[in-house]
């Protein structure tokens, strides 16, 4: 008597615990590895409750997050308006790739709401910025430029990476779309490279295509997708699907799952990480400003900084793990200081657990011309610190450490 | 799709299909606060199966014009003048909360036009406690954020059920957000005042003559399975199926809930050969 036949081998190492789901006729609802791997997916969704978005994608890196972001509300003739205060990768995205493909930025002072609105065109199709700047530098006002862009029928995407959710919730503050580099503080340990682009589900694409006759890929029939019109399938949702359903599988800058799983583990310890890094950022900083050779400190927590009053208000959690100083030595106090750091390491991967130091002009803005570092901030001797999670005495000590040998040189 | 009901734009999703009247159509009645994108998965599936399709948004809600409807029994009336304007004489209705009060009443008062009822998440009496019907006055926002929690199985979402990357609980709460920016203000609490005020349900449910599928969610807190016991005793021809979700079912187990749909379509609207 022949019993039923069990699957072999072959066949269970393929299937078993993931059996097609026989409704859809999918694999367990994820398609396509490219666009919906399932370790990616649960980031992704992850990371869009813990940002109060309605969808997540993950996208190769921070800067892959960007294009996919800006990629799906732009096209050859329309324009961005962008805070100039951005980290050198999306300056030269904006500035000089896009540009190619027709895509022109303007870059306004983010502290200028008239800038901001001025420089708005009819082809205009979001408003840009960082939510938390690099070395601390600046503090975007989410609430103020929201505003403004929704007055016009546009939304407003912010680089989120520096703050991340949970030191500061954009689209509590009326930002629409966001992106992080999880390679940052969602990770936080150096150990994979990616991005994830959330979409709020807060702007009402209909409503500004119906008087504006903007975002038509999102509000008219999609010639590839048999008509499907995005913003009627997902009331809320038609830019994340059409990021993914287009974006993501056109342009193909998908996460690699496997980093989607190490970066899943640092975010389990995202809030206990954040907490920490701005502890320590904070005695820091006391020390800093104590240092008779420490020329000054940004850090948006201080009364000096420009926008202190503004992180008051919107980042009262804390202001990250970004500070800037500028060594009243200069330039050459500055090389000097580096040299002398141990515990420091000179990378630009800011929002690790591992404390860097960077000299932007000389690495992460080279290609930024000079005057617009300055406009920025950033001076020929200013150092931007990402504080990691080594114990604050060390910290302190190593920076003694630089400064005694930036000294020496005077 | 646009249509003009009693003068008024009516925007009908039809699952991603030009519509056909000549098909066999199932008309899919979303609930309070919300739009026909509650039903975009299933809409979907019966589209793709041959069905015509037709969410349409009530007035008042998401694309449609016109000022929303203060009652069950005008609402039922709409939708006949609905289907009417849309050239369909008969078909399956199928909604969800408020909507399938108002499929429940449409097939009373009109039983030749009705082939089956589907209603999910539904209760009656479909009582709205007087705090949440004071919140939804007061702070529509507060009421949405009650209301998105409790719509959802889980205090910790699973595995993206609504697609992957989706946060089912933040569209739950995004739409009705959304819905509510669109309309005059007191949209939640005039659809909840519908839902709370009906009164025709036991009535109506003991003169259907066709036969009706329950759709519960198991852990449905905005209308649990046992405040369906008047409906379910009622209606001569019922079958109750039970899922396990909260009371945004559709979401929740899109794939379960189309296969329910697709399998009672078969059924009422005699395309089991199709």
């Amino acid at each position: 008597m022949s019993g039923p036949r069990t699957p072999g081998f072959d066949t269970l190492a393929l299937h078993a615990g993931s059996a097609p789901d026989r409704a859809s006729g999918a694999g367990a609802g994820h398609p396509l590895a490219s666009s919906a791997h399932p370790a990616n997916a649960l980031l992704e969704e992850r990371i869009a409750a813990l940002e109060g978005g309605v969808a997540g994608i993950a996208a190769a890196s921070g800067q892959a997050a960007m294009h996919l972001g800006l990629a799906t509300l732009v096209g050859a003739g329309e324009h961005i308006v962008a805070s100039r205060a951005l980290g050198g990768g999306a300056h030269h995205l904006l500035a000089h790739a896009l540009r190619r493909f027709g895509v022109d930025t303007t870059f306004v002072d983010p502290r200028d709401p008239a800038a901001w609105r001025a420089a708005i065109r009819p082809s205009t199709r979001l408003l840009f910025g960082e939510a938390l700047g690099e070395g601390g530098l600046d503090v975007l006002d989410i609430p103020a430029i929201a505003q403004l862009a929704h007055e016009h029928d546009l939304p407003l995407m912010v680089d989120a990476s520096l703050a991340t959710p949970s030191l500061q919730r954009p689209f509590d503050l009326g930002a629409d779309l966001l992106f992080h580099s999880a390679s940052a503080f969602l990770c936080g340990h150096g150990s994979a490279a990616g991005g994830v682009l959330v979409d709020g589900g807060t702007f009402d694409w209909q409503a500004a295509h119906a008087r504006s006759g903007r975002f038509a890929t999102l509000c008219e029939p999609a010639p590839g997708c048999n008509g499907m019109v995005y913003s009627e399938e997902s009331t809320v949702g038609a830019f994340a699907l059409h990021a993914r359903g287009e974006g993501l599988r056109d342009f193909g800058a998908a996460l690699d799952p496997h980093a989607a799983h190490a970066i899943l583990h640092g975010v389990e310890t995202l809030g206990l990480r954040m907490e920490r890094h701005v502890a320590t950022t904070r005695r820091v900083v006391d020390f800093l400003l104590s240092h008779p050779l420490v020329a000054s400190v940004a850090y948006p927590e201080l009364a000096s900084h420009p926008d202190h009053q503004l992180a008051q208000r919107i980042l009262p959690r804390g202001c990250g793990a970004g500070v800037s100083v500028e060594l009243t030595g200069g330039d050459a106090a500055g090389r000097r200081f580096v040299a002398g750091l141990r515990v420091f390491s000179r990378l630009a991967d800011g929002g690790r657990a591992r404390s860097l130091v960077v000299h932007p002009a000389s690495s992460t803005h080279w290609r930024a011309p000079a005057g617009q570092l300055a406009a920025g901030g950033v001076g020929e001797g200013t150092l931007h610190l990402s504080i990691g999670l080594e114990e604050a005495d060390d910290l302190i000590d190593d920076l003694k450490r630089g400064l005694k040998l930036a000294g020496k040189g005077a | 799709m646009l249509l003009d009901v009693h003068g008024a734009p009516v925007y009908c999703y039809t699952g991603g299909k030009v519509f056909d009247a000549r098909l066999p159509a199932i008309v899919l009645l979303h609930g309070a606060q919300n739009d026909h994108s509650v039903w975009t998965p299933q809409g979907r599936t019966l589209a793709e199966h041959g069905y015509a399709v037709l969410a349409p948004d009530l007035p008042g809600h998401g694309l449609s014009g016109g000022a929303a409807l203060t009652s069950v029994e005008a609402m039922a009336g709409w939708v006949l003048a609905l289907l009417a304007t849309a050239g369909v004489e008969r078909a399956m209705l199928v909604g969800h909360s408020m909507g399938a009060l108002v499929a429940l009443e449409a097939a009373h008062r009109a039983p030749q036009r009705v082939a089956g009822l589907a209603l999910l998440g539904a209760t009656y009496p479909m009582s709205v406690s007087a705090a949440l019907l004071a919140t939804a006055l007061e702070d529509e926002r507060a009421a949405i954020e009650l209301v998105a929690a409790w719509s959802h199985r889980d205090y910790l979402p699973g595995p993206s059920a609504a697609g992957p990357g989706v946060s089912a609980m933040n569209v739950s709460r995004r739409l009705m957000q959304r819905i509510g920016e669109r309309a005059p203000p007191g949209l939640l609490h005039t659809d909840f005042m519908a839902c709370d005020v009906y009164a025709n349900g036991a009535a109506a449910a003991a003169r259907l003559d066709c036969p009706v599928l329950f759709v519960q969610g198991r852990h449905d807190q905005m209308t649990p399975p046992r405040g369906a016991q008047g409906l379910t005793g009622a209606v001569r021809q019922a079958r109750v199926a039970s899922v396990d979700t909260g009371h945004a079912m559709m979401m929740e187990a899109p794939g379960e809930v189309g296969g329910l749909l697709l399998e009672f379509a078969a059924t009422v609207l005699n395309t089991a050969a199709q």
